[in-house]
């Protein structure tokens, strides 16, 4: 059994001389979703407009931009602006590729632990730079000399282990969906299946979402005034009738 | 016992005791995590945005050491790299 679009090989390019590049069906699947994505907004955007009533496609954008603004500027409460291009991006395109699970003969690329590796790898470089240019190499270094010195390598491994985790999460639950239902296939054919693909649809959904809020408090924690504080503290707190009015 | 035979007893052993081992303490967390909401936003409805969010956040924190325990399984039944070792000596 295949647990991974990665060994599946759709075709191969060929150089005289040089070798042959395979391609395999994460690279094809992880490009469908992006020319979809792509194709998509430019396809409403070309025709946008400011009547009062703007057309279906883009009334959907519209909510879906205002409800990722939202969302990161509860979760870090900091302007939005700067994030929602990385953290809207990576939310679009795992979610997308997750809900496209139930299209026959689509394997999604999260499915894939190269994909998940290099979304977390984004993320990874995402939180310094962000970091960096908000407050400054200095004061950004300093994070990891708090509270002491001496927690200087256990700083370094939580940001190698929590990448590490945020991979294997996303590869994890989405894997496990597809592995599952092919197993019972196998077993109790027709409906029980349908039910765990909902299931999947589900929990494709909530790992987007999931993947999303967690690149959106590890960049808040960098890029947060006050070094060392927890980031979703400060979430927890967000709804408190002072900080709504703002 | 042959070397493949052992590898793969072993293996189906180990993978069944990963799996069930490892959900027993990630399934106690979830439900203590969800009751405790559940509990949080009966007292203060005003708050069940906020509380469901970071329940949300939180069972996916939970859940992942099931599926660390998911993913090892998974490879020792379907990619075993040891299996894979013995079957190539044995074939080359």
């Amino acid at each position: 059994m295949r647990i991974s679009p990665d060994q599946f090989v759709v075709f191969e390019f060929s150089f005289e001389g040089v070798g042959t590049i395979p391609v395999n069906a994460t690279i094809v699947f992880t490009w469908v979703v992006m020319a979809l994505l792509v194709v998509g907004a430019k396809l409403v955007t070309m025709r946008i407009s400011s009547q009062l009533v703007p057309s279906g496609a883009q009334n959907f954008l519209e909510v879906l931009i205002e409800g990722l603004n939202n969302q990161i500027h509860e979760v870090s409460q900091q302007r939005s602006a700067p994030y929602l291009a990385f953290i809207g991006t990576l939310f679009l395109f795992i979610a997308t590729s997750n809900l496209l699970a139930i299209v026959p003969g689509f394997t999604p690329p999260t499915g894939s632990l190269s994909t998940t590796t290099a979304l977390a790898l984004c993320v990874l470089i995402a939180v310094p730079i962000f970091g960096i240019s908000r407050r400054g190499v200095l004061a950004y270094a300093r994070n990891y000399l708090r509270p002491t010195p001496l927690m200087l390598p256990f700083n370094i491994i939580s940001e190698i282990s929590r990448t590490i985790a945020l991979a294997i999460r996303l590869y994890g639950n989405v894997m496990s969906g597809t592995v599952v239902v092919a197993i019972l296939i196998g077993i109790v054919p027709f409906f029980f299946p349908i039910l765990l693909q909902l299931l999947g649809l589900l929990t494709g959904m909530i790992q987007a979402y999931i993947f999303a809020v967690l690149a959106t408090v590890y960049i808040a924690s960098a890029t947060a005034p006050r070094a060392g504080e927890n980031a979703t503290v400060g979430a927890a707190q967000s709804t408190s009738p002072g900080s709504r009015e703002e | 016992m042959t070397d493949i035979g052992m590898i793969g007893a072993v293996s189906i052993v180990v993978a069944g005791l990963t799996i069930a081992i490892g959900s027993i303490a990630p399934a106690l967390g979830e439900a203590r995590a969800a009751a405790q909401a559940l509990q949080a936003i009966a007292q203060q409805p005003d708050e069940a945005n906020t509380i469901t969010r970071t329940l949300f956040v939180s069972l996916a924190m939970i859940e992942s050491t099931a599926i660390y325990c998911f993913v090892v399984t998974m490879i020792l039944i379907f990619a075993n790299p040891f299996w894979e070792a013995v079957l190539k000596r044995a074939g080359g």
